[in-house]
């Protein structure tokens, strides 16, 4: 790994004065999961590291009228082991718990997540599913707005993520379908009712950048959410990714295959609700 | 680029309090092997996915291959080593960690390499799940740490048989 120099704020108001000083070449760490692996690999050599591991502020889960506001340091097993998340959105639990594997649970966070939008990473589909907020230390960026491509946010450069906040949905389900080695999404489906009733179905791993299955949508606001309101629905490979792990046609039948899993998970939850 | 200059940090590790100075680039797992010697922590793929450099931060499992050491500044790490801490090291079996007795008993190893980081692993598993916890899940969550050697069956008997050995009640002694 390169040499870089290496700060530690103790707070936002900190951070932004070492940021308005800091060189182009300034990155964030945030759980370090991806950032340190990529460093080791020499496929990024920032000149300097400022940490975020001592911004309390950062970290934390709290219920906020009816949505969940989740700090954007706060690490992907705290997210697991919160009574809060589990209680008012149970697919968030399930989502995090199959991030990686338990080590790199407790340290990777849902901001460093999203912030560098792996188009393969579980985060994008739940928060683009469940029509998200993410709030920075300038300005609130909904789900749709932040995701812009392979790798790329509409963070501008400096801006800092301090949370995402969910909206608790009338229920809300997640499918994927692992990578076996790194347990990425070759394809993840996050499906969801919203407090209004409105359908949602936000797509990971297929494509360049989480996108909405608009089709699927439709059906369901037409058919309900059953597994059969897709029956003769199918997603066009047009787009999606084709590599070494998985042929865009297979991405595009994971497609609906997710889709359909996450539905009788819906179902499964209501039944068992019941 | 700013002249790069070690700092200067302090953690707790294997319950003793360290001040050392560290490059920024200096990984957790050097610095725990190299700085320290403290060699229990091994390094096998050094890019994550074996978990043999696995330690545990605050009491939960993380991968010191993947963690900077100045990151660890105010935390409490322990090692391998600081699980049966005896005069007479690991040949006094009376300090023994009950996962490490449960490795012992089960022969959850073939050539020893992964075992640290299973066990540091495993410690994670049992304290998460406690009474509750069943083959499937044990299994679930050692996707993190890899073993070449044993097909894991031993492993998985260890890790069980270690988590009801941790539980209150076999502490007491009437479990």
């Amino acid at each position: 790994m390169r040499p870089f120099t290496y700060s530690r704020p103790g707070d936002i108001a900190e951070l932004r004065r070492l940021l308005a000083t800091a060189g182009d070449d300034a990155r964030l760490l945030a759980g370090g999961q991806t950032l340190i692996a990529t460093m080791k690999q020499g496929l990024a050599a920032p000149e300097a590291l400022i940490s975020l591991a001592g911004i309390d502020e950062l970290t934390g889960i709290r219920v906020e009228q009816e949505a969940l506001v989740i700090g954007a340091m706060t690490p992907h097993a705290d997210i697991v082991r919160s009574e809060e998340v589990r209680g008012r959105i149970p697919a968030l639990t399930t989502l995090a718990n199959e991030i990686g594997d338990p080590a790199v649970r407790e340290k990777g966070t849902i901001g460093g997540s999203i912030a560098n939008n792996d188009p393969a990473a579980d985060w994008p589909a739940a928060l683009l599913g469940l029509d998200a907020v993410v709030t920075t230390d300038r300005r609130e960026w909904s789900a749709s707005d932040f995701f812009t491509g392979m790798f790329e946010t509409a963070l501008a450069p400096g801006e800092v993520i301090v949370s995402v906040r969910f909206p608790v949905p009338r229920r809300g389900a997640y499918a994927k379908f692992p990578n076996p080695a790194s347990r990425y999404a070759v394809v993840g489906v996050f499906v969801a009712e919203g407090a209004d009733g409105t359908p949602r179905v936000a797509v990971t791993g297929a494509g360049p950048v989480v996108f909405r299955w608009a089709e699927a949508e439709a059906r369901l606001a037409d058919h309900g959410f059953r597994p059969d309101a897709l029956d003769g629905l199918s997603h066009p490979e047009n787009g999606l990714n084709d590599d070494i792990h998985a042929s865009a046609g297979y991405r595009a039948h994971l497609i609906g295959v997710m889709t359909r899993r996450a539905l009788t998970r819906l179902a499964a939850a209501d039944e068992a609700a019941e | 680029m700013g002249e790069v200059n070690p700092i200067e940090i302090e953690l707790t590790v294997n319950g003793e309090t360290r001040r050392c100075r560290v490059m920024p680039h200096r990984l957790l797992v050097e610095f725990l092997r190299e700085d320290l010697g403290l060699t229990g922590t091994h390094v096998g793929c050094d890019t994550a996915q074996c978990g043999a450099c696995t330690v545990l931060w605050n009491g939960r499992p993380v991968k010191a291959c993947n963690t900077l050491a100045v990151e660890a500044a105010g935390a409490a790490i322990t090692t391998i080593e600081g699980l049966a801490p005896s005069p007479k090291g690991i040949a006094d079996e009376a300090a023994w960690h009950p996962m490490q007795r449960a490795f012992h008993e089960h022969h959850g190893l073939q050539c020893g390499f992964c075992t640290p980081g299973m066990i540091m692993a495993a410690i994670g598993i049992a304290e998460r799940h406690g009474d509750a916890l069943d083959e499937e899940t044990v299994r679930a969550e050692l996707e993190g740490n890899l073993c070449r050697c044993t097909g894991y069956q031993n492993i998985v008997d260890a890790v069980l048989a270690g988590a009801r050995a941790m539980t209150p009640a076999a502490q007491r002694g009437d479990g």
